[in-house]
């Protein structure tokens, strides 16, 4: 992944530069305006209001973050908004709802992959990606694939039958 | 007729909201022209401050207010409070130094708050806070445990940076039976410091109505009446009644989220103060800073025993860490979690310890999951396998031998608790059966043939949950009672919402309660609604720790369907024109026995509220019970963690490639969950011994301050669990239930270690048993061949 070049730079009242950005955020336009140092998980949280992405960490060490930008998973809080000009933002709010599950959201609740929820919708963007980039999944591919992703309650136990389980259902 | 999930791995109903990013967690709510705090910390581990000089901040733009530990002291807040008084054996109180809310006057470790600012926004807060100068007055610090009591003094009120002295047990006896046993064996140990990291930061939302008077707190807590309590009756935040916490969808806690710490007591302070909503969220290096810390222990030990390797008698002395200050339930962890438990699963006659707590220039230290019963589990299984590998008896046999058997109970233990029931061998022999113990040695071999070394460790544990009889708790110096309430609302369609004085943060709670009331009434889960964590909608209750949120909370709730049961027999009669005692209540029908008549649930609900044709002279409208449930004994959960590893000696990695534990929780409600909850508590204690640990240098300097430097369990660190149970159901509560929420953590670190050793052929290793130690070892067990 490359930054892209920013539209527009400008510099606010205050004398910090700010930015305005034109992306696409869950297959919907959006035109942006923020701080130059503003992070995508920033944007994302503060001006979008979409909090399903969430931020464990200060070092990009956690994972909780991770968002798709043009289909591939990254973690939001290593990206500034001025490096997002005409990308494709997924978010878990974009991936799907509640009465259209996508097949690792639905995964996740059924092998109880999850515990308090705060990890979940980081580890689920990661684990969709992991499949899409990997022909075949096993147990060790899996644990090594997610090894970006930090969860304290479930052990991993589950969430590797969970990413093994949505792997097959998304192959199918 | 519903099918009733008790003992069923129903889905969890709050899953939905997780895995869509519909979960609300404190730092998703926001409030009009909300401002941002952040806390302006200490850089050095122990000072004086001679001044602050906020102008700068003050004048930066964007910013609205620069508070400090000065204004704090000025408006009269009370210091931090610690819930629990201790003892010393000369019987003087325990030091208990004022904690304040911000530091006023001195600091006393890295990341201390001791001022605050607030802004329009997060950045030009966390910009301006740069401005905040402060200059210090250095002093010596005391970092390490072990030279607390020869370091600079910390506080005025603790000669020797000593808190208490604390002792439990015989020593007169424990003494005589070491000095005339055939066999001692003698282990020193440290339990290494951990930081719970759980992977939402604290954060707070406070908003003062200077209309009503009323300041609302939103937060992260494990127990927000219990915080209520403290803010308003010790910290006089504000009139109990006119204070709200609540605390939404949380991200774990461990135990970090009990305590009432600084930063959320003083942004509810500010937004009061102020007149405004105010917002922080720490970042994962303040979590590090600033969150209390757990275990941090030293400890000498000492087993006799008699010929025939039966246990006589154990000593234990151990120093613990306290931190800076005293946490909210920081004194009782090393002393009755930890002391009481040292009996563990064996019938040792004789036992003595004694506990130094000691305060030091690090953060404070508090209960982490397992909260003392790791430590003592730690002791008492490293130190019966040593004695084994002494005694050159298996280590399986040796504990085999020395077990509390299931005609014993109830069995009282020399060190103050009295075990109801369990049927420990059982576990012991369906965990052996499970990890392939008799076969251990043809794995052995083969790994061998591939240049491995190979390894297995066992490990008994035995903990005290469902905290605790309330009499029991305040005769030893909690300063509340540790019962619990529960509401059953009965809705006129006859849905039903639950409330509960426990609070769940991952650990299912609105799904095992949810079946829990389903099964009483005979009505379907989805019906069942649970609602926590908030001080507006319920009445007092403790929250959850100490794996107590259904043993304790959850018999609340039994009884409180009891009750409504209760009335829907008296309803059911009225309706029916029958006598109560001949109507009976099954699969969510009252029936008149020998007869076809009958109402259901939903039925008699709907006459309770509207009671057209009611007993109105016998009975009040509406159909809504509480209850409050203080349990008459501690429950105690037990089982056997068996740890298998496979060590490459070139590299000093250690594999577990097998890790197999048997429980025994007693009833299981929902097994799924449960053995979730064991999962993780097996990934934390695994963390402890091989991974984490956190480290401050001489000065007080936090060395582990973040995920670059402090090593989280992973994916690719962790095998797959065999885990499994066995039942005894609890005896004195409703439920049966005894707690599941800490085994993981308490019984799997010895289980580790002493697969290590044994691999290694070595005493011991310290945890986390890191690749550079182990291959250090390999090297040291060479250079001796």
């Amino acid at each position: 992944m490359s930054a892209k070049s920013m539209s527009t730079e400008s510099m606010s009242a205050k004398g910090s530069s700010s930015v305005t950005v034109n992306l696409k955020v869950n297959n919907k336009a959006v035109t942006e305006t923020c701080a130059a140092n503003t992070t995508l998980d920033e944007l994302l949280r503060e001006q979008l209001g979409l909090s399903g992405t969430h931020i464990g960490c200060d070092t990009s060490q956690c994972g909780s973050c991770t968002v798709h930008f043009d289909g591939r998973a990254v973690k939001a809080c290593t990206l500034l908004v001025a490096q997002c000009e005409g990308a494709e933002i997924t978010t878990i709010e974009g991936l799907g709802t509640a009465d259209n599950l996508h097949p690792m959201q639905a995964a996740f609740r059924e092998c109880h992959g999850l515990q308090c929820g705060f990890c979940t919708p980081g580890m689920i963007m990661a684990a969709v990606d992991l499949v899409h980039q990997e022909e075949t999944l096993d147990e060790q591919k899996i644990r090594k694939g997610l090894e970006g992703n930090i969860c304290r309650c479930t052990g991993y136990h589950n969430i590797v039958r969970a990413v093994a389980t949505a792997a097959k259902k998304m192959r199918n | 007729m519903v099918e009733q999930t008790i003992g069923k791995s129903v889905q969890r109903k709050e899953d939905l909201r997780f895995i869509t990013g519909k979960g609300r967690y404190t730092d998703d709510i926001n409030l009009p022209g909300q401002a941002y705090a952040v806390f302006v910390r200490s850089a050095v581990a122990h000072a004086k401050i001679k001044s602050i000089d906020s102008s700068e901040a003050e004048s930066f733009p964007g910013v609205r207010a620069v508070l400090t530990g000065g204004q704090v002291a000025d408006d009269g807040l009370g210091s931090l409070p610690c819930g629990w008084m201790l003892h010393s054996k000369d019987g003087s109180e325990m030091k208990q130094p004022p904690h304040p809310v911000m530091a006023a006057d001195k600091v006393r470790y890295v990341g201390e708050p001791l001022a605050m600012v607030i802004a329009e926004t997060r950045k030009i807060a966390k910009d301006a806070a740069e401005l905040v100068a402060v200059d210090y007055e250095e002093l010596p610090a005391t970092a390490m445990v072990n030279q607390a009591q020869e370091g600079a003094q910390i506080h005025a009120e603790a000669p020797h940076n000593i808190c208490y002295e604390w002792e439990l047990g015989d020593q007169e006896a424990t003494e005589a039976a070491i000095a005339s046993a055939a066999h001692v064996t003698r282990y020193s140990l440290v339990n290494n410091r951990l930081i719970p990291n759980a992977m939402e930061p604290r954060a707070a939302l406070a908003d003062y109505n200077p209309g009503s008077d009323e300041l609302t707190l939103y937060t992260t807590s494990q127990n927000p009446h219990l915080a209520r309590l403290i803010l308003t009756a010790f910290v006089q935040l504000a009139p109990e009644h006119k204070l709200r916490i609540i605390a939404p969808d949380v991200g774990g806690g461990f135990g970090s989220k009990i305590f009432v710490y600084s930063e959320e007591t003083a942004l509810a302070w500010a937004a009061k103060k102020l007149g405004m909503a105010i917002k922080w969220t720490a970042e994962r290096s303040e979590s590090f800073l600033a969150d209390a810390h757990g275990r941090d222990h030293v400890t000498e030990a000492e087993l006799a025993l008699d010929g025939t390797g039966h246990f006589l008698a154990l000593r234990v002395k151990t120093t613990a860490n306290m931190g800076a200050y005293l946490s909210t339930f920081a004194s009782a962890v090393p002393t009755y979690l930890y002391g009481t438990l040292l009996a563990g699963q064996y019938k040792t006659p004789n036992i003595y310890v004694e506990v130094d707590a000691v305060f030091t220039n690090t953060a404070p230290v508090d209960a982490y999951r397992g909260a003392g019963r790791p430590e003592a589990t730690y002791v008492l299984e490293r130190i019966v396998n040593l004695a084994a590998v002494e005694l050159n008896i298996d280590p399986v046999e040796l504990r085999r031998r020395n077990l509390i058997q299931p005609g014993d109970f109830p069995y009282q233990t020399p060190v103050a608790l009295e075990y109801d029931t369990g049927d420990y061998e059982a576990s012991l022999n369906k965990a052996l059966e499970r990890a392939g113990y008799a076969d251990f040695s043809s794995r052995q071999e083969e790994a061998r043939s591939r240049g491995k070394l190979r390894g297995i460790g066992v490990s008994c544990y035995i903990e005290a949950c469902g905290l605790a009889p309330s009499r029991m708790a305040g005769s030893l110096g909690a300063g509340v009672g540790l019962w619990e309430s529960g509401e059953v609302r009965v809705n006129p369609t006859g849905s039903v919402t639950v409330l509960t004085g426990t609070h769940s943060h991952g650990q299912g709670h609105e799904t095992t309660f949810a079946q829990l009331v389903a099964s009483k009434f005979g009505i379907s889960v989805d019906d069942v609604e649970v609602v926590h964590g908030d001080t507006g909608k319920l009445d007092f209750g403790l929250g959850t720790y100490g794996s107590r949120s259904l043993a304790v909370g959850g018999s609340a709730l039994s009884k409180a369907a009891d009750k409504v049961i209760e009335k829907g027999y008296k309803i059911a009669a009225h309706l029916l024109e029958t006598e109560r005692d001949k109507i009976d209540f099954d699969d969510g029908e009252f029936r008149v026995r020998d007869s076809n008549q009958s109402k259901t649930f939903q039925e008699i609900a709907f006459a309770a509220y509207v009671p057209h044709d009611y007993p109105s002279e016998e009975l009040e409208p509406g159909l809504s019970e509480k209850a409050f449930y203080d349990p008459v004994n501690f429950t105690y959960p037990a089982g056997t963690h068996i740890c298998e590893v496979e060590i490459d000696p070139e590299t000093g990695k250690v594999e577990v490639v097998r890790f197999t534990v048997v429980d025994d929780f007693g009833t299981i409600i929902n097994p799924m969950i449960v053995e979730g909850q064991v999962h993780g508590g097996v990934a934390q204690g695994l963390g402890q011994a091989l991974l984490e640990n956190c480290v401050y240098d001489e000065a007080g300097q936090l060395q582990t301050g973040s995920y670059m430097d402090y090593a989280m369990p992973r994916a690719d660190d962790l095998p797959a669990f065999s885990v499994d149970t066995t039942v005894t159901p609890c005896t004195h509560n409703p439920v049966g239930a005894k707690g599941c929420g800490e085994a993981g953590t308490i019984g799997s670190p010895p289980a580790v270690i002493n697969a290590i050793t044994q691999a290694l052929g070595i005493r011991d290793i310290s945890m986390p048993a890191t690749p550079e130690k182990v291959w250090r070892a390999l090297g040291a067990g060479r250079a001796h061949v």
